[in-house]
């Protein structure tokens, strides 16, 4: 990213037809902890690193459930995901009143892209610097969106956002044609490794503090499904999943291939 | 002192009937129940829904239920009562995502008091008796009146029949009048099959309670729900 004599107000493009501003935005995203999703033809799952800022501190809340059939994974500037967080809630439960069926997910999805894009197109207002993971099921089946500080939103089957995104993607790319029928404990399975692909393991030569990969404190897992209301699984609750992915040796890009074959 | 006589503008005009004002109010019958035991509160409410002297409908609910620990069961217009179930509940939707957990029943007991006193001015037609069991795991149950005015009772009832069921609870569960007789802990099973006796002996003398019954038991261990026919007459 580099600096540019047309990036100062989010109102303003370049003469390559480009608003900075939302593209800066959009860094944020890739700047905050990792989040990955996949859906099958009856679930959706989200998975997503929780960053704690210090030894001391807790680690920070990633996943939030909007519903009983919705939950979003935010990466990027979190404050903006807890506002938009309160907006899909109340979207949902206003829908819920007035039409006394749950909200699809896609409507909410579009109400919320609108919404973004109000903010890249008004001087003195800035972009939202987060992006969500959307996982939902209704009568349509399960869905999975992602959504972009620049209003825009996209259907994926499997998708990650976030800091190292690309390494999730990757093992994504190589399995995500064995999702449609996997089970849920399967996809739950595939979201925790490709998770995994995002944060460095501990090797002999890492610096001072070497890190343990996704643990129980620091991941957190959501499902939901046809006949499954959604379930978000943290701390010792998670155990059992994780226990179910470890494999001896790294978990370096070729060794998945494989282990996805156990 | 003198008393000084409300003015009008001019004088009522003989044989002139004053035109019948539009009411945003009515009536649609039936009864409700709630009996605390010790640790549990049975909660039951007919499902007949009338207009006049016609029914218009055999099986609406008036009781539903809350929360794991919480039953709200409601008489009087049935619009009113069906938009301020739906509105309680997003209430404690709103709670659940603020606060990671259900509401406590005393807790939506103070929020019911609160909500109904909101529209002081312009009241919801609705008779309300709340039922639970409390932080302790103590059944509790509660009684409002139209515009939020609540107290904690061990039961009460509401609707076109509670001028025959209370003084039966009064009779039955607190053993007023009887002087000589021991209030003993009851079990649920007991007050289930007491409150089935107040429901029927309701629907046998109130045009308004009849055709079913429902009934809630909320203990510690969640909500079993229950029904059962009344006369259809």
């Amino acid at each position: 990213m580099f600096r540019s004599d047309y990036d100062s107000d989010i109102s303003i493009w370049s003469p390559q037809g480009r608003i900075h501003q939302i593209e800066y935005a959009m860094e944020a995203v890739k700047q905050g902890s990792a989040s990955v999703g996949l859906k099958s033809k009856t679930h959706a799952v989200v998975a997503a690193v929780k960053r704690a800022s210090s030894e001391l501190g807790s680690n920070q809340q990633k996943v939030f459930r909007i519903d009983d059939h919705l939950a979003i994974s935010m990466s990027g500037l979190t404050a903006d995901g807890r506002v938009l967080t309160k907006y899909l809630r109340n979207e949902c439960l206003n829908h819920k009143f007035v039409y006394e069926q749950p909200m699809p997910v896609s409507k909410l999805v579009v109400q919320l892209a609108d919404k973004s894009q109000v903010h890249t197109q008004q001087s003195g207002r800035r972009p939202y610097g987060v992006g969500l993971l959307v996982i939902g099921y209704d009568e349509n089946g399960p869905h999975l969106y992602e959504t972009s500080p620049s209003g825009n939103y996209y259907d994926y089957k499997a998708q990650a956002i976030g800091n190292r995104f690309q390494s999730a993607r990757t093992y994504l790319e190589k399995t995500y044609e064995t999702f449609d029928d996997a089970t849920p404990e399967e996809l739950i399975r595939h979201s925790l490794l490709a998770l995994r692909e995002t944060v460095q393991t501990s090797s002999s030569s890492s610096s001072s503090t070497p890190n343990e990969g996704i643990t129980s404190k620091n991941a957190v897992v959501a499902i939901v499904g046809r006949d499954q209301k959604l379930t978000i699984y943290e701390n010792e609750e998670l155990i059992p999943f994780l226990a179910g992915i470890e494999t001896s040796g790294a978990a370096a890009g070729e060794n998945t291939a494989t282990s996805m074959e156990e | 002192m003198q008393t000084v006589e409300p003015v009008l503008a001019c004088a009522p005009l003989p044989n002139v009937k004053e035109q019948g004002r539009f009411s945003p109010y009515t009536n649609n019958g039936g009864t409700v129940i709630a009996v605390a035991g010790k640790d549990f509160c049975v909660i039951a409410g007919d499902t007949r829904m009338s207009e006049g002297y016609s029914i218009t409908s055999r099986n609406v609910s008036k009781v539903i239920q809350l929360t794991s620990k919480c039953v709200l069961a409601s008489s009087g217009m049935q619009a009113d009562i069906a938009t301020l179930h739906k509105l309680l509940l997003i209430r404690l939707e709103q709670y659940k995502h603020q606060n990671g957990r259900e509401m406590s029943t005393t807790s939506i007991a103070q929020l019911l008091g609160n909500t109904l006193y909101g529209k002081r001015f312009f009241p919801y037609y609705t008779f309300n008796v709340l039922g639970g069991v409390d932080d302790k795991g103590v059944g509790c149950a509660y009684s409002y009146d139209a515009v939020g005015s609540f107290e904690r009772t061990p039961y009460s009832s509401s609707g076109t029949g509670q001028q025959l069921v209370q003084p039966l609870l009064d009779n039955q569960v607190a053993k007023k009048h009887q002087p000589n007789v021991l209030k003993v802990d009851v079990s649920a099973k007991e007050v289930e099959e007491f409150v089935r006796d107040a429901m029927t002996s309701a629907g046998e003398r109130d045009i308004y309670t009849g055709d079913h019954v429902e009934v809630k038991t909320v203990t510690a261990n969640g909500v079993v729900h229950q029904r059962f026919d009344l006369k259809f007459d």
